[in-house]
């Protein structure tokens, strides 16, 4: 299209100041697209100041009731600016806007809205919100029963959720990294700078990571003079000084997501999502050790509870500020503050020095402020002590304030023409991470906020702390009180690794005099349910004053309970801005002191980390590592239809062409039967025992008898849980007087491995035996069939007659030149010798073997075929006779249960009555009466139901083919007292209900007598 | 008790919801009880319900250390099914589903029991047998199952790769009467109920002793001082170790961290709950938009309710394996619930060596969806001393060796 091709602009009016904005690069233009809308930006702005600067105070829809919603902050406790970011690979939901950065050719489209962000069908108006309040969902929609499912739950989840569910498949990738450090410092603020820098000069290794694009934190945009200089000198300084300290590091972008127990952390880079590339992962997942964690995090701003208070336009005073001073871009012409607090006056200053105009500063104080108060009085700006906001006026955006008595009820004094509020509750500290692994809380009064408890730090494995807390994080509310605590815990951390900071002065901070904070919970202080119920505390979810009050009055009186009921903090913002806000008005309406009620959990991740990073790497292929054995080349190239086994892939049949997997194994089982076959058995676990206690150990490990076992014979064994329950088989080699060597089923070889290493180091660790897995060492093939032997001697080299090598005995020597132990080993009835030759060469021999074999038709077959062939002989699979549940005498196995030893793993628990009862479903052959396949999986019915209606059964399948050799279906089954039900026919219903009839045989169908394999 | 309605909300509103009463009462503990439950989850809970509702036995006290319903029932991921192997799980979850159909009237609660169907894949040959062999046990047990291809599983949850490069889906068990539900309301409308019958809910109360007359039970002690009962039951989940330790007997229980985790909301983009076992991680998406994701449990042995984040990589590695759409989502929060296993992985719900006390535990990581049926068969057990639905679950199934091992047929059970 030619009009696409055009590029359109969308001029909106801008409320980019001249000046300003520290953060901002104004020589580089960088253009974006909201809602299809072409915008304009600057280099360095986020996406939140850039659309504030095009006047788009409007971002989204909230949750419950999808009143507009408009930027509240300006980090990563924003709750209202999400946005669907992106497009196909790149689509990401729920991306906040005040963490993304702006830049080049970005879309984003606001969510949670339909048709449009202005006009959204959903909205819910003031009157009908009062029949939706907390927890009415729980009351309503109950009846006709049928209507929750089809009815009102759809349509709840249409109007929940927020960004669009991706549909493409992420075209990024992502990485982990892991870092082992002395220290880890998080949050890269003067506090963070500050302990990076006293730690590092003691010699510590040091990590200092901070989320944002930038340093310093807040104390640039609150005008900090460090030392006599601005703050950003002294923090490009300390940044100077830092990167020449070759043992610490400092990373931006780089967010503290979790602690976890033993000094384990994790953060997560954003590396390109600034900047979007084809060459970087999107994401880095860094784990890290840490000896000791210093957590810098600051403090965020609390909102103030009035009526009103989520319409766009009213936001917290820092955001105000930060937006003007860090960005140059004005929140609104006219701003009204409102505070309980010194701090907001920065704002309103600010402002004024921005050239804005601030018709009134409401403090709920009725002493007023201190000497920030002042400044801003002798700029001309009004201020009125013990006032409050009754109600604030506006739609979309604000429009004025309607002023009261903080103290009273609200009973409109004046109304003011304003089009920004900018608010200030006071500040809580951020305490999540301290949370996360344990560590607790106190309250502190004159700040009205919680703390970390230095008294109740996360403690390590040694029962010392391994968290610590500095700045704002730790409620220190000056500049000079957070270095000087900096230094002072940096120190401290440094003595707990054993390391002493040099003795140095903190840097020293203009400091101005701050009046106390008065909490104020609720404004007024009398508000009435009318204006209660237009409070906000969470924007995202629509929770306000009354609803927490409403789930008190309930009975939900525990926090949790408040959580649950209301939603309150269960955002994606995890509640940064209303928990403690929530929190107070709950113990209010309990009249209980809000450390008695307490907070809820909080829980890792710190923000919200992409699921990708997680996942890191290990996506697609590389999703678990394929284990491929010598031949898997040659099997890929000749057919192989795969089937996974652990972390393996196996031919189930290799399929020539035209022809079905069925066919393919059918074939392959006739060629092994007529003539020769070929098997990569190189998946079966080969475990080596090795030392002078081996065959003790091995004696109670598997139930036969191992230890009698002479060198050069094999012995099919047994290996069976502590519950008596058969775990694994296989045949073990005795290799010489102190060395077995063990094979264990494809599935089994690693748990088993670990099963034996479990027994050896905590029950049996004095005993002198060492075990190792090998599996991987050798290319073992199976040649099967009548003419096996005749391959085997056409190749040359060692004796494989019956004599030298008989059935079940093993040989080291050579064919075909090549270095092998031969093992006279059958699992299909037929000759057989499976061969195992060094993995390098596996793949030669096979060759080897294939090229001697062609005169017999020499036939490769996967493992299908080998189940086949070892069901017509009747012997058992692991996984498919035994299913945890089945023990050795079920099997017909007894023979295998060596009665000689006084002990093996199992012995004790096949005593018990259950497992001793003769009445137990036990292993028979069944064959159709019509011929045809059993059911896998179906079940023999008995008479009749059990107490619980439940049909009765006696029996069931447990391995079912049909059979080339006997050109009939041939199953094996368990059944009640089967080996003493020969020839009975019982009833098994497929799922449709019909019923297959089956007779009771014997399970060896082919070849009972052995010869075949004796030959 | 005020009945809930969408008309006693149009009541409400117009006096802007001050009239309202409490969903439980607050009361101060008796000297005595008929029966005492210790632990408000939602299987003590239950359990009094139906010792109420089926039994008339009302003079109940049941007694929580914190919170109700802040236990695993307040954070496990709510799926319901009912497709389990062996016929005496089979007969206890089936009762506990179909009590779920009706839950939300019965307690005049929306649960939201929401019966939008589960499916395990097959993702193996070997998963394939498995479920086979379950749909054939389920068809004898009156259970509704079926074994569907992997053409239906794309259908029914468009958002599955089903040819993924390392385990394709080959089929699935599934059944579409399972589901979830909101498990902080099944916990809240049975309390809620069982207030109205007049019991006594005692929250932020602990049991600190069990106090015996020889062989039988005379009462507990608690933080708020001594309680008499005539018979006791111990629906403790995690803790259950503890309390038996106080009773003086042991169990074959074990208490390990099971983890979870929830996305950002976004819209509705999965209508069905999904569990892969073979890759080893589940998934649903709630009412209010969050995917939901369960894994594994952590390897030691422990009581912190903390997440640990090894389990969470690899349950998010799996997932996204399967949805690959949930690379560019979030991971908003992840926790932990103590689980209390045994041997078998199947409850146990059983007399005990003391004389008048009964224990409910052991549904380690999935027994939200049996906490209708539990209590159905609890108080069955404790009124009447044996139930059909209890017979299989006794504390002697460990000493004769009569296994329920439900592990046979899918490696997670939730
Ligand atoms: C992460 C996770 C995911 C899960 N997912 C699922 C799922 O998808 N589907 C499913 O069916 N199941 C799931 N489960 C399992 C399910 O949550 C539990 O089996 C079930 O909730 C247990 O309920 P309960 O009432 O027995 O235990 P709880 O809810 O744990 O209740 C026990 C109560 O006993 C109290 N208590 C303990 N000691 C004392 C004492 N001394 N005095 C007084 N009170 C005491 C506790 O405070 C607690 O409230 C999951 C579990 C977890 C942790």
């Amino acid at each position: 299209m030619e009009l696409e091709n055009l590029q359109r602009e969308d001029v909106l009016m801008s409320t980019r100041l001249a000046a300003g904005g520290r953060l901002l690069n104004r020589g580089k233009s960088v253009r974006f697209e909201f809602n299809g809308k072409h915008l304009r930006g600057f280099d360095g702005d986020t996406l939140a100041s850039a659309l504030l600067a095009n006047d788009q105070m409007l971002m989204g829809r909230s949750f419950k009731y999808h009143r507009p919603r408009g930027l509240v902050a300006s980090g990563a406790e924003e709750p209202n600016g999400l946005v669907n970011l992106g497009k196909g690979g790149r689509f990401e939901p729920n991306a906040r806007v005040t963490t993304t950065e702006l830049f080049d050719g970005l879309t984003a489209t606001s969510q949670n809205h339909w048709p449009s962000l202005d006009f959204d069908v959903g909205v819910v108006n003031n009157y009908a919100a009062r029949f939706l309040p907390a927890g009415f969902y729980y009351k309503t929609f109950i009846q006709p029963r049928a209507a929750w499912k089809h009815v009102f739950e759809p349509f709840i989840r249409q109007s929940a959720g927020l960004g669009k569910a991706p549909k493409d498949r992420d075209v990024d990738t992502y990485e982990h990294f892991y870092a082992f450090v002395d220290v880890l410092i998080v949050g890269g603020g003067i506090a963070g700078l500050q302990a990076a820098k006293t730690a590092g000069a003691s010699g510590a290794k040091v990590l200092l990571i901070e989320q944002t694009g930038h340093w310093g934190g807040r104390a640039p945009v609150d005008g900090a003079v460090i030392d006599g200089k601005s703050a950003d000198d002294w923090i490009n300084n300390t940044l100077d000084l830092l990167d020449k300290m070759e043992n610490v590091q400092v990373r931006s972008r780089l967010m503290g997501a979790g602690i976890y127990d033993h000094g384990y952390a994790l953060a997560h880079e954003r590396l390109t999502d600034h900047a979007p590339s084809d060459d970087m992962p999107r994401h880095r997942l860094w784990r890290i050790r840490a000896k000791q964690i210093i957590t810098a995090t600051g403090a965020i701003e609390r909102p103030l509870s009035f009526a009103g208070n989520d319409i766009p336009g009213v936001m917290l005073a820092s955001a105000v500020r930060d937006y003007v001073v860090n960005y140059g871009v004005s929140a609104g012409d006219r701003t009204v503050v409102v505070t309980n607090n010194d701090d907001a006056y920065r704002t309103a200053i600010a402002l004024k020095g921005a050239g804005l105009d601030v018709p009134l500063i409401l403090d709920a104080r009725a002493s007023g402020g201190g000497a920030l108060a002042e400044e801003a009085a002798a700029l001309g700006i009004r201020i009125a002590n013990g006032k409050a906001i009754a109600s604030v006026k506006g739609g979309k955006r604000v429009t004025g304030v309607q002023v009261c008595a903080q103290a009273g009820e609200g009973a409109v004094l004046e109304e003011i023409a304003c089009d920004a509020i900018a608010m200030s509750g006071g500040w809580s500290p951020v305490v999540h991470l301290w949370s996360h692994c344990g560590g607790k809380l106190i309250w502190d009064d004159a700040h009205a906020h919680f703390r970390p408890d230095a008294d109740r730090a996360p403690t390590g494995a040694d029962g010392e702390p391994f968290v610590s807390v500095t700045g704002g994080a730790d409620g220190a509310m000056s500049f000079s009180g957070a270095l000087a605590n900096a230094d002072e815990t940096a120190r401290h951390v440094s003595k707990r690794i054993g390391r002493k900071a040099k003795k140095a002065t903190p840097p020293n901070a203009d400091d101005v005099e701050m009046a106390p904070l008065a909490p104020v919970w609720k404004m007024p202080q009398g508000a009435g349910i009318k204006l209660r119920s237009k409070m906000w505390l969470d924007y995202q979810n629509d929770v306000k004053v009354s609803d927490v009050q409403l789930a008190a009055q309930e009975g939900f009186e525990s926090v949790e309970h408040t959580k649950r009921y209301t939603t309150l903090g269960m955002a994606t913002d995890q509640g940064k801005l209303s928990n403690i806000n929530g929190l107070a008005v709950l113990a209010d309406s309990l009249n209980e002191e809000i450390p008695q009620v307490g907070t809820t959990t909080f829980r890792p991740p710190y923000t919200p980390i992409s699921m990708g990073s997680i996942a890191g790497e290990a996506t697609g292929e590389r999703f678990q590592p394929l284990r491929r054995t010598p031949l898997h080349d040659w099997h890929a190239g000749n057919g192989a239809y795969w089937e996974p086994v652990g972390h393996w892939r196996r031919p189930y049949c290799f399929q020539r062409s035209g022809e079905s997997v069925e066919d393919a194994v059918q074939r392959e089982v006739k060629a092994t039967r007529d003539s020769l076959g070929l098997l990569d058995a190189s998946t079966l676990g080969k475990i080596i025992v090795k030392g002078p206690d081996a065959g003790k150990f091995l004696d109670m490990l598997y139930t036969n008898m191992m230890s009698t076992l002479k060198p050069g014979r094999c012995r099919y064994g047994l290996m069976c849980s502590e519950n008596g329950f058969l775990m694994d088989d296989g045949v073990v080699a005795r290799i010489d007087e102190d060395t077995w060597l063990c094979h264990t089923t494809t599935g089994g070889a690693d748990h088993i491995h670990a099963h034996m290493e479990e027994w050896l180091q905590t029950e049996w660790w004095d005993w002198q035996v060492f075990t190792a897995n090998v599996t991987e060492q050798y290319a073992q093939i199976a040649v099967v069939g009548p003419n096996a032997r005749n391959l085997l001697e056409k190749l040359g080299g060692m004796d494989v007659s019956a004599d030298a090598l008989p059935f079940m005995a093993w040989a080291d020597g050579q064919i075909g030149g090549f270095d092998v132990r031969a093992y006279r080993i059958s699992f299909s009835g037929e000759l057989s010798y499976e061969i195992a030759v060094p993995a390098s060469q596996g793949r030669a021999f096979w060759d080897a073997l294939l090229e001697a074999g062609a005169e017999w038709q020499v036939t490769p077959y996967g493992t299908e075929a080998l189940h086949i062939m070892r069901a017509e002989k009747g012997f058992i699979m692991i996984g498919d006779e035994t299913d945890g549940t089945v023990i050795p005498q079920d099997l017909g196995l007894d023979w295998a249960l060596s009665k000689k030893k006084n002990d093996y793993l199992g012995k004790r628990a096949q005593q018990r009555s259950h497992m001793a009862d003769p009445d137990r479903w036990k292993l028979v052959g069944l064959e159709t009466l019509d011929g045809s396949v059993l059911p896998d999986g179906a079940y023999a019915t008995a008479d009749g139901t059990n107490a619980n209606g439940q049909r009765n059964t006696q029996g069931r399948v447990t391995s079912t083919y049909h059979s080339p050799t006997l050109g009939r279906g041939i199953a094996m089954g368990l059944v009640l007292n089967g080996p003493d039900r020969i020839g009975e026919v019982i009833d098994f219903p497929k799922t449709d209900g019909s019923i297959v009839k089956a007779k009771i045989v014997n399970p060896v169908f082919y070849d009972p007598e052995g010869e075949k394999q004796n030959v | 008790m005020k009945r809930y309605s969408a008309f006693a909300i149009a009541r409400e509103a117009a006096r802007y919801h001050t009239g309202w009463e409490r969903a439980w009462r607050a009361p101060e503990p008796q000297k005595k009880y008929d029966v005492i439950i210790i632990g408000a989850g939602g299987h003590g809970l239950a359990t009094a319900y139906h010792l109420g509702k089926n039994h008339g036995i009302k003079n109940v006290a049941i007694i929580e250390k914190g919170w109700l319903g802040g236990g695993n029932t307040g954070r496990n991921t709510t799926i319901i099914r009912s497709n389990y192997l062996q016929d005496p799980s089979a007969a206890i979850y089936e009762k506990s589903r179909s009590l779920y159909e009706t839950m939300s009237q019965d307690l005049n609660y929306n649960v939201m029991f929401s019966p939008r169907g589960v499916m395990m894949l097959a993702q193996t040959q070997h998963e394939i047998r498995g479920y086979q062999r379950t749909a054939h046990a389920n068809a004898l047990q009156g259970v509704q199952t079926e074994f569907i291809g992997p053409q239906k599983v794309k259908e029914l949850c468009p958002i599955i790769s089903i040819d993924g490069p390392r385990y394709p889906v080959l089929g699935a068990l599934w059944q579409a009467r399972g589901g979830t539900a909101r498990h902080d309301a099944v916990a809240w409308g049975y309390a809620r109920a069982c207030s109205d019958m007049g019991m006594d809910i005692l929250q932020r109360t602990e049991v600190t002793a069990i106090r015996r007359d020889g062989g039988k039970v005379v009462g507990v002690t608690t933080t708020k001082g001594d309680i008499d009962c005539d018979k006791l039951g111990i629906v403790v989940a995690g803790h259950s170790g503890h309390l038996a330790d106080m009773a003086g007997f042991r169990l074959p229980i074990e208490s390990v961290p099971l983890q979870a985790l929830v996305s950002e909301p976004i819209k509705p983009c999965m209508d069905v709950v999904i569990m892969a076992n073979t890759v080893h991680g589940y998934m649903s998406q709630s009412d209010k938009g969050e995917m939901v994701i369960g894994g594994g449990t952590d390897g030691h042995n422990n009581y912190t309710q903390r997440g640990s984040f090894h389990h969470v990589e690899e349950t998010v590695r799996a997932l996204i394996e399967t949805f690959p759409m949930l690379s560019r989502l979030k991971m908003l929060r992840q926790w932990g619930g103590i689980v209390d296993v045994t041997g078998d992985r199947s409850p146990i719900l059983s007399k005990t060596p003391v004389d008048g006390i009964f224990i409910n535990c052991g549904w380690g990581t999935g027994g939200f969806k049996a906490i209708p049926g539990s209590g159905w068969a609890m108080a069955d057990l404790m009124a009447n001393g044996r139930s059909p639905l209890t017979d299989a679950f006794g504390l002697e199934r460990f000493r004769e060796g009569r296994f329920i091992d439900e592990s046979v047929a899918a490696g997670v059970a939730h």
